[in-house]
């Protein structure tokens, strides 16, 4: 330490601060930034707009922007509530909750296609649920849309009822308390109190799952099938376009996730979620 | 009227023993006692946020130990304030008028009268946002009281308040006493508060509550 000059000692321990958290930091912007740019580099505007040209991609793009969507409404949808009661309410068996909800987070993607698979086929005293659902619904699951939706829903829902939770947690219930005395019924004081509140955790949370359902992969090619036209998203396109060995084609879908994911975090952004902020 | 009959309040390893005592109807009753006592416990507890493990909690004669805080018809004002952060000023004055589904007539003149006895009507159309120390207080007093409860619960209400602002308060208990008739429970730790606005004063110790004379808290 230099004892004659504190106020330098100082600024230079502050210097080396940044320097070593700043260049710790960099390595992994650095490392995602250079991905894009070797992806960019690798194909040209013409074969990204060859790629895109292909009915087959163009069907999944469609699949996509609407299975990604369902997926995160649905997932919003159940997160809330779900994250709500794990917020606010100790009851007994919250942990063993708390741990299943986990589960799809931890899961190997292709056990969960697998376990997905398992419970629509899976024979339990003469009753199977793809045989329910296709015969008495008319609605049949495994390797058609809803199982790419469902796919996806599974790993998503997941990430929203944590981002729901971690959003009420960081809610004073006192608010929702005080309204109780007000005359509000639990139910009421959620409505009118907490879910205003939480627009923004909602809106994170429905960011977060469309672009976890946007990745979603081993799960869908499981329980989905990758049937080009029928049951192919983008990340199925990359697979596919990779096992025929059109390298081009799979790097142009790959930019087009990737360009699809920003505008979507930008919108969500710019819709007000505070996330930049 | 509220009365305790020997109620006990279990939270984790603190308990809250055997409590009992009564104020009767239109008094104005403070309750201090040194921090960590309970009692805020004991507010929650009488306006039905918190489980009485033991005894009975009465409002005006009747048993409400098991109603639900929503039919206790209590108005109560906790120590952070807990204002609705979307809701504007008039909002959080109509709040409970709206969930008793009363007439846009009865809903505007109840928010007037309020507003003026408050003084916070050059305030309706504001969010709670950047709303002042003294503002916010006055704005939870006028949602506890808009519903005209026969009981009002106030938690350290002017704890966070300057010099000047508390004794504009005060000012304000006092009349909002004389013009409603209210019965108080207010948890202080303010000897002046105390001797401003108290009729009796109740001191929670260790070994339970007592009634002390107001000449002999200072």
């Amino acid at each position: 330490m230099d004892a004659k000059n504190p106020w330098r000692s100082r600024r230079t321990s502050d210097a080396l601060f940044f320097l070593v958290m700043g260049g710790i930091s960099a390595t992994f912007i650095l490392l995602i930034v250079l991905l894009l740019v070797a992806d960019v580099m690798f194909t040209s505007p013409s074969e990204f707009y060859r790629a895109l040209a292909k009915p087959e991609i163009r069907a999944a793009l469609q699949l996509t922007l609407f299975s990604c969507t369902v997926a995160a409404i649905l997932s919003v949808w159940v997160g809330t509530p779900l994250g709500y009661l794990l917020s606010r309410y100790s009851f007994r068996g919250r942990w063993v909750i708390d741990t299943l909800v986990d589960i799809p987070i931890v899961l190997p993607p292709l056990v969960l296609g697998l376990s997905l698979l398992i419970l629509f086929h899976q024979p339990i005293a003469g009753w199977q649920l793809e045989s329910a659902l296709r015969d008495g619904l008319g609605f049949p699951v495994t390797y058609r849309w809803p199982a790419v939706v469902l796919a996806q829903f599974s790993v998503a829902c997941a990430f929203s009822v944590r981002t729901m939770r971690v959003t009420f947690d960081q809610m004073n219930p006192r608010a929702e308390e005080v309204a109780r005395t007000l005359g509000c019924t639990r139910g009421q004081a959620f409505w009118r109190i907490a879910l205003p509140q939480a627009s923004r955790g909602i809106v994170t949370a429905f960011t977060i799952a469309w672009a976890r359902a946007l990745g979603e992969f081993g799960p869908i090619m499981v329980f989905a099938g990758t049937t080009r036209m029928r049951t192919e998203v983008l990340s199925t396109s990359v697979f596919l376009e990779l096992s025929i060995g059109n390298l081009d084609a799979a790097v142009a879908v790959s930019l087009l996730m990737v360009m699809l994911a920003v505008v979507v975090l930008v919108v969500l952004r710019v819709l007000g979620t505070g996330l930049n902020s | 009227m509220i009365e305790l009959k020997g109620v006990t309040v279990k939270s984790g390893s603190f308990v809250l023993p055997n409590i009992s005592f009564q104020i009767l109807s239109g008094e104005y009753a403070v309750l201090m006692g040194t921090s960590g006592r309970g009692k805020t416990t004991l507010l929650e507890s009488i306006c039905g946020l918190r489980r009485v493990a033991e005894g009975q909690v009465l409002i005006h004669g009747r048993d409400v130990t098991r109603w639900s805080p929503a039919d206790r018809e209590i108005g109560y004002v906790p120590q952070d304030l807990a204002l609705f952060p979307k809701l504007s000023v008039l909002e959080h004055l109509e709040f409970a008028l709206r969930l008793r589904k009363l007439s846009r007539e009865v809903v505007t003149e109840r928010t007037r009268e309020l507003s003026e006895v408050l003084g916070i009507g050059h305030l309706l159309s504001r969010s709670i946002a950047g709303l002042s120390g003294g503002e916010a207080q006055r704005v939870a007093l006028g949602r506890a009281l808009s519903f005209r409860p026969s009981v009002l619960l106030l938690d350290e209400p002017l704890s966070a308040l300057d010099e000047s602002t508390r004794y504009e308060m005060h000012e304000l208990l006092r009349r909002v006493k004389q013009t409603t008739g209210v019965t108080t429970l207010h948890v202080t730790h303010s000897v002046s508060e105390a001797e401003s606005l108290a009729d009796r004063c109740f001191w929670l110790a260790a070994d339970g509550i007592q009634e002390r004379p107001l000449s002999q808290i200072c």
